[in-house]
């Protein structure tokens, strides 16, 4: 078969306008997914805790027991490999710029309980190079494990110190594994979630429910009527390392002015 | 052709050494064994047909697990309309699987494929 110029032209011109007819097509034939919970209400949204110091009483681990074995963290026995979601770390370490060569060493020594701080501007979430970790939009700081490759940039990012990572199997560490929630494995990073699983079914966090001195309040500062709405907003507050511009969302809060 | 019965004797001998794993299997029985996945046989339904289960299972669940952990939804429909909770350990193996090894293993070791969920999910065995 003989073509021309003009006939190649009109042949060409025709097979480019097809290869446009199935994106076209897909975008007018897609179906939305039925969705429960829908980024409507996560936007509405932003939770955070608040730390009564005050409350907190010394040598009581109930929070971070809870915590931990419902996540099934492991305890390797080290504090090389230790993994921690929510831990007591001495005052002085905590909030270093409160220090003055007037604290005593008695308040300096005193454990103050710390986790994962959900910063709004999480440092660790701009350097995941795979987007395993990032911000909801209830503003919780997700781990995604399946997709961790453990590279630990998240973990040289976090000001906190919050990550921890899984130099070895986890599961023979476990002293009783909870099957609803899995283990980790060799290689991956993991912190504390919030509990996203437990506010999913419309449960408060495990450490806050645990705690019976009411040290640790939760809720929605979306919420101007939330109970950590109010506190943040009518007293005294400090955040960790807030001059760094990480924007915590977990608040410490000391009513009574002493300490114990 | 120089060295014809040198050669054809090699081919001959290659070939043999090559189907000794096909002739083995034959030998020992081996190659009528047909995977038995066991389900609860009190259940009658899984979230979709058999057919569409057993073609795409590791889609299905890879969605449920992109959906659940990265966009925080963590129910579906199914295409009968009724919602289930994108859960392996709560929805699939706590009432209708329950034995990784007399289900999932089944297929799974016969075609020599590992999936790694059991590296974090809790099988309970």
């Amino acid at each position: 078969m003989e073509v021309d110029r003009r006939g190649f032209i009109k042949i060409a011109g025709l097979v480019v306008a097809g290869l446009a007819v199935p994106p076209v097509f897909k975008v007018f034939s897609s179906t939305e997914m039925p969705k429960t919970l829908d980024s409507e209400t996560l936007a509405k949204t932003k939770w955070a805790m608040v730390v009564k110091l005050e409350n907190c009483k010394d040598g009581c681990t109930e929070c971070i027991d809870a915590c931990h074995s419902i996540h099934n963290v492991p305890d390797f026995g080290n504090p090389k490999d230790e993994i921690k979601w929510i831990w007591t770390d001495p005052y002085e370490n905590v909030f270093p710029e409160q220090q003055s060569e007037f604290t005593e060493e008695s308040l300096k020594e005193e454990p103050v309980l710390v986790l994962c701080n959900h910063c709004e501007n999480p440092p660790c979430t701009r350097v995941c190079p795979v987007k395993a970790t990032w911000q909801r939009e209830d503003g919780i700081v997700m781990m995604d494990f399946h997709r961790c490759i453990g590279c630990r940039f998240c973990m040289s990012a976090c000001p906190y110190g919050s990550r921890s990572f899984n130099w070895r199997d986890p599961r023979e560490y476990i002293k009783e594994t909870n099957p609803d929630f899995p283990t980790r494995t060799k290689g991956v990073v993991e912190k504390c979630n919030f509990c996203e699983e437990r506010l999913r079914e419309g449960l408060l966090p495990a450490c806050v429910e645990a705690c019976e001195d009411k040290t640790l309040v939760f809720g929605n500062l979306e919420d101007p009527n939330s109970e950590v709405s109010k506190l943040i907003s009518s007293n005294y507050t400090l955040r960790r390392h807030s001059g760094l511009g990480t924007a915590p969302k977990v608040y410490y809060l000391r009513q009574d002015g002493t300490h114990v | 052709m120089y060295d014809a019965g040198k050669i054809i004797t090699g081919i001959v001998i290659f070939l043999i050494l090559m189907t000794v794993p096909i002739w083995y299997v034959i030998a020992t029985g081996q190659a009528s064994y047909v995977p038995d996945p066991k389900v609860n046989p009190n259940v009658t339904q899984c979230v979709e047909s058999t057919d569409y289960m057993i073609k795409n299972h590791m889609i299905l669940l890879d969605e449920w697990k992109t959906s659940c952990v990265r966009d925080g939804i963590c129910t579906w429909v199914a295409s009968d309309g009724e919602t289930y909770n994108t859960s392996l350990a709560g929805t699939c193996l706590s009432s209708c699987h329950p034995s990784k090894a007399e289900f999932c293993d089944q297929c799974h070791s016969y075609v020599g494929i590992k999936p790694y969920c059991w590296n974090c999910h809790i099988s309970g065995e």
